[in-house]
């Protein structure tokens, strides 16, 4: 393996590397987002850790089983809820290719209130939840199943102030640089979300009734 | 909803009263006059030189990675202080107090602190310095040294690193708020559980310790990002992985590490400031929580934290050891790959911090080997360095003086490690000094690696070289004090003695304690030929001055530009043309710093957005902290607001023209070489001797 190159045979060699294009930005801000997203992973990945280990009849401490306070079937309305928001948000992409305005704002519009729709069911049954006794200061199961629930629906809710901040700038700025890599970035931070929400189902939800 | 406290709470200043105030309190007091007549002589000095504006357009709005590495260093070192002085405080109390016989001093019953007191210092003492201390040092290190070393003009996300930087002074100014307002946690630097949770901390202590944590691991986080991004998206042309300077390998490794635990951290301390304020149940003796999963999260992130600051102080005694050997590192591939490994090897290994959990033989036997693993890539790393010193033409300089000497560290508190990884043992002296010692040492191999790269760099950075005369009496006194602390503590362990002691009642510990006493004195003696380094290195300039190869024998891409390095870093993007360009420059003859033509150079603007949003966290620390409702939400809704506001910017860039250019790197040259001209990141500089370049050697 050679390291080090040989200057040419007149003693000269390539020093300096004007006009050198530098790093594309669009590229260079969404690897960042990725690695971000890595950490909020890991963030997650504690938090289904945390689930798992206080998800046994002693961390229920008398109070709701999982089997009492799960409800699959809102649950896979919220799943088809999300799964629909990531796929209007998939349109909205195909339409920012095709460099068409309207078709990225009906995107995002339509995701937004996809995703606000899936809130509004999260915060209903929770609040359910809540009024029949099972509330987080009840057990530590019960503790680990809401700080999930809820640190999901804060991601979601972030996501959807985003959109609405995205709406603005694609119909202030159009496709600039900063608005393609930033609607790309949210594209990777939405489907994220539904991706967490996939497992919050099967692990929460699915597991608790089995 | 929220936890009901007991005791007073207003809706305007939440648990915050006159009484918080530790006025009664000499020692507090002292440490208050002391930090208030320095911060007034600060601000009265700036003021009379009439130097606001420079220092907000150059300083605090800066988004120059160069200047945010040098901010971030110096919070390192004063909260480097800080922490030494609580090590001085715990080491004269267990001297002073010796039993129930001892005389009490300013109501207390031992010694002259209170338990409670003595709690806080060493919980305050731990955090201090391996969070606000070390982490930053090292830190600005990488901020300062991985663009020049890849041949970037700055980072991958200029105003995301100012960001980091301000959230991790938040952090800090919280911790040194704490002394004054309120009290700091007296669980240790771990939040040992249950002592932390409400009903056994009522106080703001432990507050105090988690929200700052919160703050600077955010900070941390989005570094690691940016080091990361900037690792593989912005190397020069030619920069090829095999090509990439060791230290920069790694930064690279170390901030993987960054990114993946941190955010564990802050899941456990979420967890435990949620049982704190809406009284949940994780980690509460009852009602279904579990001890043991915070211990797990914590060090789940704790060790491979251990690894985040020892790796990048590998890198800098990997820079150190072959531009003093005057020899290309030996072992390229096999260091990258140790450093590499170990941050692999970091993740599987935390539970050898709590053997006596009582886990299965299994497990116990499964961590055990994992730690014992880490030994193999770190030994690669040690027979490298040695192999490089072999035969080599050694040239003891005070960089050198502290990587060989950390290397001595690193042998100490490698081997006692190994017998720590063995659980038996490890039964045998858990959470006695004896695992103290070890960590320390371990550490101090850090500090030693962060004092080297500091001085190592400076002249890069600053364009003169730190004062050599009292650079070496620092490092004797420093190493002195080291082993007079340390060695009597790894006994002081096989003898028994426990760790957090408030008094020590056995008398043959007494003699031991004394020698440690000694020790911190030899590390006061270093603390003023450091401060006096500085003094005298600063006075003298004119004569230290250095040309852009400091050193005469370094040999990566930094040196390549000028010292100081202007702030575009690079007039013209370099070629890289082998492993070690500077060195197969100079041996080729290509020392010229002058490209053929010069070009516009596009880069970030100043904004002090950044400032901003670490002001609105300490906001949101403090109203959290003392449950200052209103104050938490304002600052809350300013974060969100500012980021949003940011984000319709687009003025963010700038352009300096070929010739601006053309005229400052004249400027530069003619300053390497007449010394007249302004120095330093606008220091002036005074004298007329010219005596760069005069430890420069042909090889």
């Amino acid at each position: 393996m050679s390291t080090q190159a040989t200057p040419a045979p007149d003693g000269t060699a390539r020093l300096w590397h004007p006009h050198h294009a530098g790093h594309d930005v669009i590229a260079t801000r969404t690897f960042g987002f990725w690695l971000y997203m890595l950490s909020d992973a890991m963030l997650f990945a504690g938090l289904f850790a945390t689930y798992l280990v206080l998800d046994h009849a002693v961390n229920a401490a008398g109070g709701p089983t999982p089997h009492e306070i799960m409800h699959v079937r809102a649950a896979f309305v919220q799943t088809l809820l999300v799964f629909s928001s990531v796929a209007a948000y998939g349109f909205g992409m195909v339409a920012l290719k095709n460099g068409r305005k309207v078709g990225v704002l009906l995107g995002l519009g339509i995701a937004a209130v996809l995703g606000l729709v899936f809130l509004g069911l999260d915060v209903r049954g929770l609040t359910a939840l809540a009024a029949e006794g099972a509330t987080a200061e009840r057990s530590g199961f019960l503790s680990a199943f809401y700080t999930l629930v809820v640190t999901h629906g804060l991601h979601m809710a972030f996501g959807i102030l985003w959109m609405m901040v995205m709406m603005v700038q694609v119909v202030r700025e159009g496709f600039t640089t900063n608005v393609v890599y930033r609607l790309l970035n949210l594209k990777v931070f939405w489907y994220f979300q539904a991706l967490v929400w996939v497992c919050v189902y099967c692990f929460v939800y699915l597991r608790g009734v089995m | 909803m929220f936890v009901h406290l007991q005791g007073p709470w207003t809706p305007l200043l939440g648990r915050l009263s006159l009484s918080q105030i530790p006025y009664n309190n000499p020692i507090i007091v002292g440490a208050f006059v002391f930090a208030a007549v320095l911060g007034l002589a600060l601000v009265g000095a700036v003021t009379y030189a009439g130097q606001w504006g420079p220092l907000w357009r150059n300083w605090f709005t800066t988004v120059d990675h160069k200047k945010i590495g040098v901010m971030y260093i110096l919070v390192g070192l004063v909260m480097l202080f800080r922490g030494f002085i609580d090590a001085l405080m715990m080491r004269t109390q267990q001297l002073m107090a010796d039993g129930p016989h001892s005389p009490g001093f300013l109501g207390s019953l031992h010694g002259y602190l209170t338990p409670y007191h003595f709690g806080q210092i060493y919980s305050a003492h731990g955090t201090i310095m391996i969070l606000f201390a070390v982490t930053p040092i090292l830190v600005g290190l990488m901020n300062i040294v991985v663009p020049l070393q890849i041949g970037a003009r700055d980072m991958a996300y200029p105003y995301l690193n100012a960001v980091g930087l301000w959230l991790t002074v938040a952090a800090t100014a919280l911790v040194m708020l704490s002394l004054f307002v309120g009290d700091f946690s007296h669980a240790g630097w771990v939040g040992l559980i249950p002592l932390t949770e409400l009903p056994y901390s009522p106080g703001v202590g432990v507050d105090y310790w988690m929200w700052a944590i919160q703050i600077g691991s955010v900070g941390t986080t989005l570094g690691a990002i940016n080091l990361i991004a900037t690792i593989v998206k912005m190397r020069a042309p030619g920069m090829t992985w095999g090509r990439l300077p060791i230290f920069t390998w790694a930064a690279l490794s170390t901030n993987i590490i960054a990114l993946s635990s941190f955010p564990v951290l802050t899941v456990a301390l979420a967890l435990l400031g949620l049982d704190r304020y809406f009284g949940t149940h994780f980690f509460t003796a009852g009602m279904g929580g579990n001890l043991m999963l915070y211990t797990n999260l914590f060090w789940i992130w704790g060790h491979p934290e251990v690894y985040f600051v020892v790796l990048p102080a590998f890198g800098t005694i990997s820079e150190i050891v072959p531009t003093f050997s005057e020899k290309p590192l030996f072992g390229y591939v096999t260091m990258a790959a140790a450093s590499l490994a170990i941050a692999g090897l970091s993740w599987a290994v935390w539970l050898h911090h709590f053997f006596t959990m009582g886990a299965s033989p299994e497990v116990n036997a499964f961590f055990s080997v994992a730690t014992m693993l880490v030994g193999i890539p770190t030994g690669v790393k040690v027979f490298n360095w040695a192999f490089t010193m072999y035969r080599a033409r050694m040239r003891f300089e005070t960089p050198m003086l502290w990587a060989v000497g950390a290397l001595v560290l690193l042998l100490i508190g490698g081997l006692t490690g190994m017998m720590l990884a063995v659980p038996a043992i490890d039964y045998t002296v858990h959470n006695s000094v004896f695992v103290i010692a070890h960590f320390h040492t371990m550490l101090m191999l850090i500090a030693f690696g962060a004092l080297g790269g500091i001085t190592y760099w400076f002249p890069k950075v600053f364009g003169f070289k730190l004062d050599e005369a009292t650079g070496k009496r620092f490092f004797w006194y420093f190493s002195a004090g080291t082993f007079m602390v340390f060695v009597p503590m790894y006994m002081l362990g096989f003898m028994g003695m426990t760790r957090r002691l408030d008094y020590v009642a056995n008398p043959h510990w007494w003699p031991f304690l004394m020698a440690e006493e000694i020790g911190i004195g030899l590390y006061s003696v270093s603390v003023y030929y450091m401060v006096k380094q500085l003094y005298v290195s600063i006075r003298d300039r004119a004569d230290n001055r250095v040309g852009n190869d400091a050193w005469g024998t370094s040999r990566s891409l930094e040196w390549i530009t000028h010292s100081p390095v202007p702030y575009y870093n690079f007039a013209v993007t370099p070629q890289v043309n082998a492993r070690d360009e500077w060195a197969w420059r100079r041996d080729q003859g290509f020392t010229s710093l002058k490209p053929d033509e010069y070009e516009d150079i596009h880069m970030p603007k100043n904004t002090a957005v950044p400032l901003v949003i670490g002001a609105f966290s300490m906001a949101l620390g403090f109203g959290l902290v003392w449950r200052i409702w209103w104050l938490s939400e304002l600052a809350l809704a300013g974060l969100i607001v500012t980021v949003i506001v940011r984000a319709f910017a687009t003025d963010t860039d700038t352009i300096i023209a070929a010739d601006d250019v053309r005229r400052m790197e004249r400027a530069a040259a003619q300053a390497a070489a007449a010394p007249n001209a302004s120095g330093a990141l606008g220091l002036p500089v005074r004298g007329a001797v010219a005596s760069r370049q005069d430890s420069r050697r042909d090889s």
